[in-house]
Protein backbone atom coordinates (compact mmCIF):
# COMPACT_ATOMS: atom_id res chain seq x y z
CA UNK A 1 0.00 0.00 0.00
CA UNK A 2 2.01 3.46 -1.14
CA UNK A 3 -0.57 6.67 -0.81
CA UNK A 4 -3.92 5.25 -1.08
CA UNK A 5 -6.42 4.69 1.82
CA UNK A 6 -6.61 1.47 2.77
CA UNK A 7 -9.47 -0.46 0.78
CA UNK A 8 -9.52 -2.86 4.47
CA UNK A 9 -8.72 -3.06 7.73
CA UNK A 10 -4.78 -3.12 7.61
CA UNK A 11 -4.15 -5.95 10.35
CA UNK A 12 -0.18 -5.77 12.18
CA UNK A 13 1.61 -8.75 12.12
CA UNK A 14 4.84 -9.69 13.13
CA UNK A 15 6.33 -8.94 9.93
CA UNK A 16 4.61 -6.05 9.09
CA UNK A 17 6.49 -3.06 7.82
CA UNK A 18 4.63 -0.41 9.55
CA UNK A 19 5.21 3.77 8.68
CA UNK A 20 3.13 6.64 9.51
CA UNK A 21 0.99 8.05 6.22
CA UNK A 22 2.44 10.93 4.52
CA UNK A 23 -0.18 13.29 5.96
CA UNK A 24 0.72 12.00 9.21
CA UNK A 25 3.05 13.75 11.56
CA UNK A 26 4.82 13.07 13.98
CA UNK A 27 6.62 16.02 14.94
CA UNK A 28 7.90 18.54 18.75
CA UNK A 29 5.85 20.72 20.22
CA UNK A 30 7.93 22.85 20.54
CA UNK A 31 5.44 25.25 23.40
CA UNK A 32 4.28 22.65 25.21
CA UNK A 33 7.72 20.68 25.47
CA UNK A 34 6.16 17.15 24.29
CA UNK A 35 5.75 15.33 20.93
CA UNK A 36 2.37 14.94 19.04
CA UNK A 37 0.98 13.13 15.98
CA UNK A 38 -0.86 15.69 13.90
CA UNK A 39 -3.94 14.25 11.55
CA UNK A 40 -6.30 15.45 9.67
CA UNK A 41 -8.76 16.86 12.54
CA UNK A 42 -6.95 14.88 15.26
CA UNK A 43 -4.51 15.50 17.78
CA UNK A 44 -2.57 12.68 19.47
CA UNK A 45 -0.27 12.68 22.37
CA UNK A 46 2.13 9.35 22.29
CA UNK A 47 3.09 9.00 25.99
CA UNK A 48 6.99 7.92 26.19
CA UNK A 49 7.03 4.31 24.78
CA UNK A 50 4.43 4.74 21.55
CA UNK A 51 6.74 7.10 20.94
CA UNK A 52 9.74 5.34 21.18
CA UNK A 53 7.99 2.50 18.66
CA UNK A 54 6.58 5.56 16.75
CA UNK A 55 10.10 6.48 16.10
CA UNK A 56 10.92 2.97 15.05
CA UNK A 57 8.51 3.49 11.98
CA UNK A 58 10.58 3.58 9.38
CA UNK A 59 9.17 1.58 6.86
CA UNK A 60 12.24 -0.67 7.09
CA UNK A 61 11.48 -2.19 9.93
CA UNK A 62 9.75 -5.08 10.94
CA UNK A 63 7.05 -5.00 13.48
CA UNK A 64 9.35 -8.20 14.87
CA UNK A 65 12.33 -5.81 14.17
CA UNK A 66 11.19 -3.26 16.44
CA UNK A 67 10.25 -5.75 19.55
CA UNK A 68 13.50 -7.12 18.59
CA UNK A 69 15.49 -3.65 19.39
CA UNK A 70 13.25 -3.02 22.19
CA UNK A 71 14.09 -6.14 23.93
CA UNK A 72 17.24 -5.73 23.07
CA UNK A 73 17.51 -1.71 24.51
CA UNK A 74 15.62 -2.81 27.75
CA UNK A 75 16.88 -6.05 28.67
CA UNK A 76 12.90 -7.80 28.51
CA UNK A 77 10.97 -10.53 27.55
CA UNK A 78 10.35 -10.23 23.54
CA UNK A 79 7.56 -12.17 23.09
CA UNK A 80 6.11 -9.55 26.15
CA UNK A 81 7.13 -6.46 23.99
CA UNK A 82 5.95 -8.07 20.49
CA UNK A 83 2.29 -8.28 22.08
CA UNK A 84 2.29 -5.30 23.22
CA UNK A 85 3.99 -3.23 20.32
CA UNK A 86 1.52 -5.26 17.96
CA UNK A 87 -1.39 -4.49 20.08
CA UNK A 88 -0.42 -0.70 20.17
CA UNK A 89 0.08 -0.12 16.20
CA UNK A 90 -3.31 -2.00 15.39
CA UNK A 91 -5.05 0.41 17.64
CA UNK A 92 -2.96 3.18 15.69
CA UNK A 93 -3.47 1.53 12.67
CA UNK A 94 -7.29 1.81 13.27
CA UNK A 95 -6.84 4.92 13.94
CA UNK A 96 -5.02 6.06 10.55
CA UNK A 97 -2.80 7.19 11.96
CA UNK A 98 -0.41 3.57 10.88
CA UNK A 99 0.64 2.14 7.61
CA UNK A 100 1.85 -1.23 6.62
CA UNK B 1 -17.59 22.67 9.75
CA UNK B 2 -16.78 21.23 13.30
CA UNK B 3 -14.20 22.49 15.67
CA UNK B 4 -13.94 19.14 17.34
CA UNK B 5 -10.35 17.89 17.87
CA UNK B 6 -11.24 14.44 17.87
CA UNK B 7 -8.83 12.50 20.35
CA UNK B 8 -6.94 15.62 21.88
CA UNK B 9 -5.85 15.28 25.44
CA UNK B 10 -5.62 18.44 26.12
CA UNK B 11 -7.81 18.14 29.21
CA UNK B 12 -5.88 20.93 30.92
CA UNK B 13 -7.13 23.19 33.32
CA UNK B 14 -4.16 25.76 33.38
CA UNK B 15 -4.40 27.99 30.26
CA UNK B 16 -2.29 27.17 27.37
CA UNK B 17 -2.14 28.57 23.88
CA UNK B 18 -4.22 27.37 21.37
CA UNK B 19 -3.70 24.43 19.34
CA UNK B 20 -6.00 25.65 16.51
CA UNK B 21 -6.54 28.36 13.76
CA UNK B 22 -9.48 28.50 11.84
CA UNK B 23 -8.50 31.23 9.36
CA UNK B 24 -11.51 33.18 7.63
CA UNK B 25 -9.43 34.18 4.10
CA UNK B 26 -12.68 35.46 2.85
CA UNK B 27 -16.22 35.50 3.30
CA UNK B 28 -16.81 35.31 -0.23
CA UNK B 29 -18.47 32.21 -1.82
CA UNK B 30 -20.07 30.72 -4.79
CA UNK B 31 -22.12 28.44 -3.11
CA UNK B 32 -25.05 30.06 -1.11
CA UNK B 33 -25.93 27.15 1.43
CA UNK B 34 -29.16 27.68 3.95
CA UNK B 35 -26.77 26.45 7.23
CA UNK B 36 -23.39 28.37 6.32
CA UNK B 37 -21.43 28.72 9.39
CA UNK B 38 -20.34 32.71 8.74
CA UNK B 39 -21.94 35.66 10.22
CA UNK B 40 -25.37 36.44 8.89
CA UNK B 41 -23.50 40.34 8.30
CA UNK B 42 -20.37 38.92 5.85
CA UNK B 43 -17.51 40.76 5.86
CA UNK B 44 -16.80 42.65 2.19
CA UNK B 45 -14.23 42.21 0.18
CA UNK B 46 -12.49 45.65 0.19
CA UNK B 47 -12.09 44.72 4.33
CA UNK B 48 -9.94 41.19 3.80
CA UNK B 49 -6.42 40.88 5.07
CA UNK B 50 -3.87 41.17 2.65
CA UNK B 51 -1.26 38.15 2.32
CA UNK B 52 1.32 39.99 4.12
CA UNK B 53 -0.51 40.10 7.23
CA UNK B 54 -2.12 36.81 7.19
CA UNK B 55 1.66 35.64 6.59
CA UNK B 56 2.98 37.54 9.61
CA UNK B 57 -0.20 36.26 11.63
CA UNK B 58 1.05 32.72 10.44
CA UNK B 59 3.80 33.50 12.35
CA UNK B 60 2.51 34.47 15.02
CA UNK B 61 0.23 31.76 15.38
CA UNK B 62 3.08 29.22 15.12
CA UNK B 63 5.18 30.90 17.62
CA UNK B 64 2.43 30.90 20.14
CA UNK B 65 1.45 27.00 20.14
CA UNK B 66 -0.88 26.60 17.24
CA UNK B 67 -0.19 23.18 15.20
CA UNK B 68 -3.49 23.15 13.34
CA UNK B 69 -4.59 25.36 10.37
CA UNK B 70 -7.54 25.37 8.86
CA UNK B 71 -7.73 27.39 5.90
CA UNK B 72 -11.33 28.12 5.60
CA UNK B 73 -14.35 30.90 4.41
CA UNK B 74 -16.22 31.46 2.73
CA UNK B 75 -14.72 29.90 0.09
CA UNK B 76 -10.79 29.83 0.14
CA UNK B 77 -9.74 29.36 -2.67
CA UNK B 78 -11.43 32.73 -4.20
CA UNK B 79 -7.87 34.08 -2.57
CA UNK B 80 -5.15 34.27 -5.56
CA UNK B 81 -2.67 34.09 -2.17
CA UNK B 82 -3.71 30.94 -0.86
CA UNK B 83 -0.72 29.39 -2.88
CA UNK B 84 1.60 31.81 -0.77
CA UNK B 85 -0.96 31.57 2.29
CA UNK B 86 0.09 27.75 2.49
CA UNK B 87 3.36 27.65 1.54
CA UNK B 88 4.22 29.84 4.66
CA UNK B 89 1.95 27.68 6.59
CA UNK B 90 4.29 24.63 5.66
CA UNK B 91 7.57 26.42 6.44
CA UNK B 92 6.68 27.18 10.14
CA UNK B 93 5.09 23.64 10.55
CA UNK B 94 1.65 24.32 10.98
CA UNK B 95 -0.74 20.92 9.72
CA UNK B 96 -2.65 22.51 6.80
CA UNK B 97 -5.72 21.77 5.79
CA UNK B 98 -8.12 23.41 2.91
CA UNK B 99 -11.91 23.90 3.65
CA UNK B 100 -13.43 24.15 0.50
CA UNK B 101 -16.14 23.95 -1.65
CA UNK B 102 -14.02 22.71 -4.48
CA UNK B 103 -16.20 24.16 -7.42
CA UNK B 104 -13.49 26.53 -8.17
CA UNK B 105 -10.86 24.59 -8.27
CA UNK B 106 -8.24 23.29 -11.43
CA UNK B 107 -6.21 20.52 -10.75
CA UNK B 108 -3.41 22.44 -11.72
CA UNK B 109 -3.91 24.95 -8.93
CA UNK B 110 -4.64 21.90 -6.62
CA UNK B 111 -1.21 20.37 -7.85
CA UNK B 112 0.50 23.56 -6.75
CA UNK B 113 -1.07 23.46 -3.20
CA UNK B 114 0.65 20.14 -2.53
CA UNK B 115 3.50 21.55 -4.05
CA UNK B 116 3.55 24.08 -1.72
CA UNK B 117 3.05 21.54 1.31
CA UNK B 118 -0.74 21.16 1.55
CA UNK B 119 -1.44 19.14 4.65
CA UNK B 120 -5.07 17.90 4.01
CA UNK B 121 -8.20 18.97 1.84
CA UNK B 122 -11.58 18.66 3.11
CA UNK B 123 -14.77 19.39 0.79
CA UNK B 124 -18.27 19.45 1.16
CA UNK B 125 -20.60 17.87 -0.07
CA UNK B 126 -24.64 18.64 0.05
CA UNK B 127 -25.74 15.01 -0.72
CA UNK B 128 -25.03 11.90 -2.38
CA UNK B 129 -27.84 13.18 -5.13
CA UNK B 130 -26.68 15.48 -7.77
CA UNK B 131 -29.85 17.49 -8.08
CA UNK B 132 -30.66 18.01 -4.43
CA UNK B 133 -27.00 19.03 -3.56
CA UNK B 134 -26.96 21.39 -5.93
CA UNK B 135 -30.29 22.82 -4.81
CA UNK B 136 -29.49 23.16 -1.18
CA UNK B 137 -26.04 24.90 -2.38
CA UNK B 138 -27.96 26.55 -5.03
CA UNK B 139 -25.39 26.54 -7.50
CA UNK B 140 -26.26 24.44 -10.86
CA UNK B 141 -22.71 21.76 -11.45
CA UNK B 142 -21.63 22.19 -8.29
CA UNK B 143 -21.95 18.48 -6.76
CA UNK B 144 -20.41 16.85 -10.14
CA UNK B 145 -17.49 19.63 -10.08
CA UNK B 146 -16.86 18.71 -6.06
CA UNK B 147 -16.83 14.46 -7.19
CA UNK B 148 -14.12 15.88 -9.68
CA UNK B 149 -12.04 17.79 -7.42
CA UNK B 150 -12.13 14.67 -4.96
CA UNK B 151 -10.81 12.65 -7.41
CA UNK B 152 -7.76 14.92 -8.01
CA UNK B 153 -7.70 14.98 -4.74
CA UNK B 154 -6.53 11.75 -4.65
CA UNK B 155 -4.71 11.20 -7.58
CA UNK B 156 -2.37 14.02 -6.45
CA UNK B 157 -2.10 11.50 -3.21
CA UNK B 158 -3.11 14.49 -0.92
CA UNK B 159 -5.38 13.08 2.01
CA UNK B 160 -9.15 13.71 1.75
CA UNK B 161 -12.15 14.41 4.29
CA UNK B 162 -15.37 14.34 2.67
CA UNK B 163 -18.03 16.28 5.13
CA UNK B 164 -21.43 15.95 4.88
CA UNK B 165 -23.66 18.75 7.00
CA UNK B 166 -26.41 16.36 7.50
CA UNK B 167 -30.22 18.31 8.20
CA UNK B 168 -34.05 17.07 7.22
CA UNK B 169 -33.34 17.51 3.39
CA UNK B 170 -30.67 15.26 2.89
CA UNK B 171 -30.55 12.87 5.90
CA UNK B 172 -32.01 9.78 4.18
CA UNK B 173 -29.01 10.04 2.09
CA UNK B 174 -27.03 9.03 4.27
CA UNK B 175 -26.13 5.23 3.48
CA UNK B 176 -25.38 6.73 -0.14
CA UNK B 177 -22.98 9.41 1.46
CA UNK B 178 -20.74 6.92 3.21
CA UNK B 179 -20.27 4.86 0.26
CA UNK B 180 -19.57 8.12 -2.01
CA UNK B 181 -16.90 8.55 0.47
CA UNK B 182 -15.44 5.30 0.36
CA UNK B 183 -15.86 5.42 -3.73
CA UNK B 184 -13.92 8.65 -3.78
CA UNK B 185 -11.38 7.22 -1.10
CA UNK B 186 -11.78 9.85 1.64
CA UNK B 187 -9.64 8.53 4.33
CA UNK B 188 -12.54 10.49 6.65
CA UNK B 189 -15.81 11.53 6.72
CA UNK B 190 -17.66 14.23 8.77
CA UNK B 191 -21.35 13.48 8.95
CA UNK B 192 -21.91 16.70 10.74
CA UNK B 193 -25.63 17.29 11.78
CA UNK B 194 -26.19 21.07 10.88
CA UNK B 195 -25.59 23.48 14.03
CA UNK B 196 -28.12 26.06 14.52
CA UNK B 197 -26.80 29.13 14.28
CA UNK B 198 -26.76 31.94 12.12
CA UNK B 199 -27.86 30.89 8.62
CA UNK B 200 -28.82 27.60 9.97
CA UNK B 201 -30.98 29.36 13.06
CA UNK B 202 -32.60 31.33 10.17
CA UNK B 203 -33.81 28.02 8.45
CA UNK B 204 -34.36 25.81 11.30
CA UNK B 205 -37.37 24.57 10.29
CA UNK B 206 -36.29 24.03 6.84
CA UNK B 207 -33.44 21.94 8.18
CA UNK B 208 -34.57 20.17 11.51
CA UNK B 209 -34.83 16.57 11.19
CA UNK B 210 -36.95 14.48 13.58
CA UNK B 211 -35.96 13.18 16.79
CA UNK B 212 -35.76 9.60 15.24
CA UNK B 213 -34.50 10.50 12.05
CA UNK B 214 -31.21 11.69 14.07
CA UNK B 215 -30.65 8.77 16.20
CA UNK B 216 -31.20 5.92 12.67
CA UNK B 217 -28.50 8.60 11.84
CA UNK B 218 -26.44 7.92 14.91
CA UNK B 219 -27.38 4.27 14.19
CA UNK B 220 -26.08 3.89 10.79
CA UNK B 221 -22.71 5.60 11.86
CA UNK B 222 -21.81 2.91 14.44
CA UNK B 223 -22.75 0.47 12.27
CA UNK B 224 -20.71 2.14 9.12
CA UNK B 225 -17.91 2.49 11.63
CA UNK B 226 -17.97 -1.29 12.78
CA UNK B 227 -18.34 -2.12 9.16
CA UNK B 228 -15.37 0.47 7.90
CA UNK B 229 -12.91 -0.35 10.87
CA UNK B 230 -9.35 0.82 9.88
CA UNK B 231 -10.59 2.21 6.16
CA UNK B 232 -12.64 4.77 7.13
CA UNK B 233 -12.61 7.75 9.87
CA UNK B 234 -16.37 8.83 10.61
CA UNK B 235 -16.91 11.77 13.02
CA UNK B 236 -20.08 12.52 13.79
CA UNK B 237 -21.46 15.45 14.84
CA UNK B 238 -25.18 15.26 16.52
CA UNK B 239 -27.66 18.05 16.64
CA UNK B 240 -28.03 19.04 20.36
CA UNK B 241 -31.45 19.89 20.16
CA UNK B 242 -32.48 16.17 20.87
CA UNK B 243 -29.68 16.23 23.68
CA UNK B 244 -29.38 15.35 27.52
CA UNK B 245 -25.96 17.64 27.90
CA UNK B 246 -24.35 20.06 25.68
CA UNK B 247 -21.56 19.58 23.91
CA UNK B 248 -18.50 21.27 25.01
CA UNK B 249 -18.38 24.11 22.01
CA UNK B 250 -14.87 24.79 20.69
CA UNK B 251 -13.73 22.58 23.76
CA UNK B 252 -14.46 25.89 26.03
CA UNK B 253 -14.29 29.25 25.29
CA UNK B 254 -10.95 30.45 24.15
CA UNK B 255 -9.13 26.95 25.48
CA UNK B 256 -7.80 25.26 22.04
CA UNK B 257 -8.88 27.04 19.55
CA UNK B 258 -9.24 30.41 17.97
CA UNK B 259 -10.98 31.80 14.71
CA UNK B 260 -9.95 35.08 12.44
CA UNK B 261 -12.09 36.57 10.21
CA UNK B 262 -11.41 37.68 6.49
CA UNK B 263 -10.86 41.55 8.13
CA UNK B 264 -8.76 40.02 11.25
CA UNK B 265 -10.60 40.06 13.86
CA UNK B 266 -9.73 37.70 16.48
CA UNK B 267 -12.52 35.46 17.94
CA UNK B 268 -13.31 32.56 20.50
CA UNK B 269 -15.59 31.02 18.29
CA UNK B 270 -16.36 31.44 15.00
CA UNK B 271 -20.14 32.85 15.88
CA UNK B 272 -19.32 34.86 18.39
CA UNK B 273 -19.76 37.81 16.90
CA UNK B 274 -23.64 36.97 17.08
CA UNK B 275 -22.62 38.09 20.98
CA UNK B 276 -23.77 41.56 21.36
CA UNK B 277 -21.63 44.05 23.79
CA UNK B 278 -18.49 41.89 23.33
CA UNK B 279 -15.10 43.67 21.82
CA UNK B 280 -13.24 41.90 19.63
CA UNK B 281 -9.62 42.93 18.63
CA UNK B 282 -8.11 42.58 15.53
CA UNK B 283 -4.55 41.65 13.83
CA UNK B 284 -4.02 44.55 12.16
CA UNK B 285 -3.89 46.63 16.19
CA UNK B 286 -2.84 43.72 18.68
CA UNK B 287 -0.14 41.07 18.68
CA UNK B 288 -1.56 37.10 18.51
CA UNK B 289 -0.55 36.17 21.82
CA UNK B 290 -1.82 39.08 23.73
CA UNK B 291 -5.01 38.98 22.19
CA UNK B 292 -4.98 35.57 23.24
CA UNK B 293 -4.17 35.54 26.79
CA UNK B 294 -5.97 38.88 27.55
CA UNK B 295 -9.02 40.22 25.38
CA UNK B 296 -11.49 40.99 26.87
CA UNK B 297 -13.68 38.78 24.19
CA UNK B 298 -11.34 35.51 25.32
CA UNK B 299 -11.40 36.49 28.90
CA UNK B 300 -15.54 36.83 28.71
CA UNK B 301 -16.36 33.25 29.31
CA UNK B 302 -12.98 31.74 29.87
CA UNK B 303 -13.01 28.90 32.43
CA UNK B 304 -15.80 28.84 34.84
CA UNK B 305 -15.91 32.97 36.55
CA UNK B 306 -18.71 33.76 34.00
CA UNK B 307 -20.92 30.74 34.89
CA UNK B 308 -24.75 31.20 36.69
CA UNK B 309 -26.58 27.87 38.02
CA UNK B 310 -27.29 25.53 36.91
CA UNK B 311 -23.63 25.72 35.65
CA UNK B 312 -21.45 27.17 38.46
CA UNK B 313 -22.63 24.18 40.91
CA UNK B 314 -22.21 21.36 38.43
CA UNK B 315 -19.87 18.67 38.23
CA UNK B 316 -19.66 18.54 34.55
CA UNK B 317 -18.43 22.63 34.50
CA UNK B 318 -14.72 21.58 33.34
CA UNK B 319 -15.90 18.91 30.94
CA UNK B 320 -18.81 20.67 28.76
CA UNK B 321 -18.07 24.39 29.86
CA UNK B 322 -21.32 25.22 29.95
CA UNK B 323 -22.10 24.52 26.33
CA UNK B 324 -22.67 27.10 23.54
CA UNK B 325 -22.54 30.55 24.39
CA UNK B 326 -23.99 31.87 21.33
CA UNK B 327 -26.71 29.41 21.46
CA UNK B 328 -27.44 30.16 25.07
CA UNK B 329 -27.68 33.98 24.15
CA UNK B 330 -30.39 33.49 21.06
CA UNK B 331 -32.51 30.92 23.02
CA UNK B 332 -32.22 32.96 26.64
CA UNK B 333 -31.48 36.29 25.88
CA UNK B 334 -27.74 35.81 28.17
CA UNK B 335 -24.18 34.41 27.06
CA UNK B 336 -23.97 33.84 30.37
CA UNK B 337 -26.80 31.24 31.06
CA UNK B 338 -26.26 27.33 30.47
CA UNK B 339 -27.11 26.34 27.00
CA UNK B 340 -31.03 24.63 26.70
CA UNK B 341 -29.20 22.12 24.51
CA UNK B 342 -28.43 21.05 28.48
CA UNK B 343 -31.39 19.38 30.39
CA UNK B 344 -30.58 21.20 33.85
CA UNK B 345 -31.46 24.41 32.11
CA UNK B 346 -34.78 25.14 32.13
CA UNK B 347 -34.88 26.76 29.13
CA UNK B 348 -34.41 23.06 27.57
CA UNK B 349 -38.29 21.54 27.88
CA UNK B 350 -39.07 24.69 25.23
CA UNK B 351 -35.51 24.14 23.35
CA UNK B 352 -36.80 20.41 22.92
CA UNK B 353 -40.39 21.27 21.94
CA UNK B 354 -39.35 23.81 19.47
CA UNK B 355 -37.30 21.17 17.36
CA UNK B 356 -39.86 18.69 17.55
CA UNK B 357 -42.64 21.06 16.41
CA UNK B 358 -40.44 22.26 13.40
CA UNK B 359 -39.53 19.07 12.47
CA UNK B 360 -43.24 18.05 12.40
CA UNK B 361 -44.14 20.54 10.30
CA UNK B 362 -43.86 21.23 6.16
CA UNK B 363 -40.03 22.29 5.35
CA UNK B 364 -40.68 26.13 4.57
CA UNK B 365 -38.15 27.41 1.28
CA UNK B 366 -34.71 27.90 2.35
CA UNK B 367 -33.42 31.93 3.05
CA UNK B 368 -30.33 30.98 1.05
CA UNK B 369 -27.01 32.74 2.40
CA UNK B 370 -26.37 36.02 0.65
CA UNK B 371 -24.73 38.79 1.25
CA UNK B 372 -26.41 41.85 3.16
CA UNK B 373 -29.32 39.36 2.77
CA UNK B 374 -30.27 40.42 6.94
CA UNK B 375 -32.72 38.91 8.90
CA UNK B 376 -36.13 37.78 8.11
CA UNK B 377 -38.59 40.52 9.89
CA UNK B 378 -39.83 39.48 13.39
Amino acid sequence: MSQGRPTQRTMIAAASVPRLPSHVKLRHDAARERWVILAPERLLTPDAIALEVLKLCDGERSVDGIADLLADRYAAGKDQILGDVMSMLQDLADKGVITA
Amino acid sequence: MSAELGDSSEAVTALTAPIGLLAELTHRCPLQCPYCSNPLALERVDGELGSDIWQDVLAQAAELGVLQLHLSGGEPTLRRDLEDIVGRAASLGLYSNLITAGVLLTRDRLAVLAERGLDHVQISIQDSDAANADRIAHYAGGHAKKLEVARWTRALKLPLTINAPIHRQNIDSLPAIIELALELGAHRLEVAHVQYYGWALENRQALMPTRAQVLNSAELVDQARARLKGVLVIDFVVPDYYARRPKPCMGGWGRGIMTITPSGNVLPCHAAQSIGGLAFDNVRQRRLKDIWFHSAAFQAFRGTHWMREPCRSCDLRELDWGGCRCQALAFTGSAANADPACDKSPAHAAFTAIAEAEAGRPAPPFHFRRPRAGRHAG
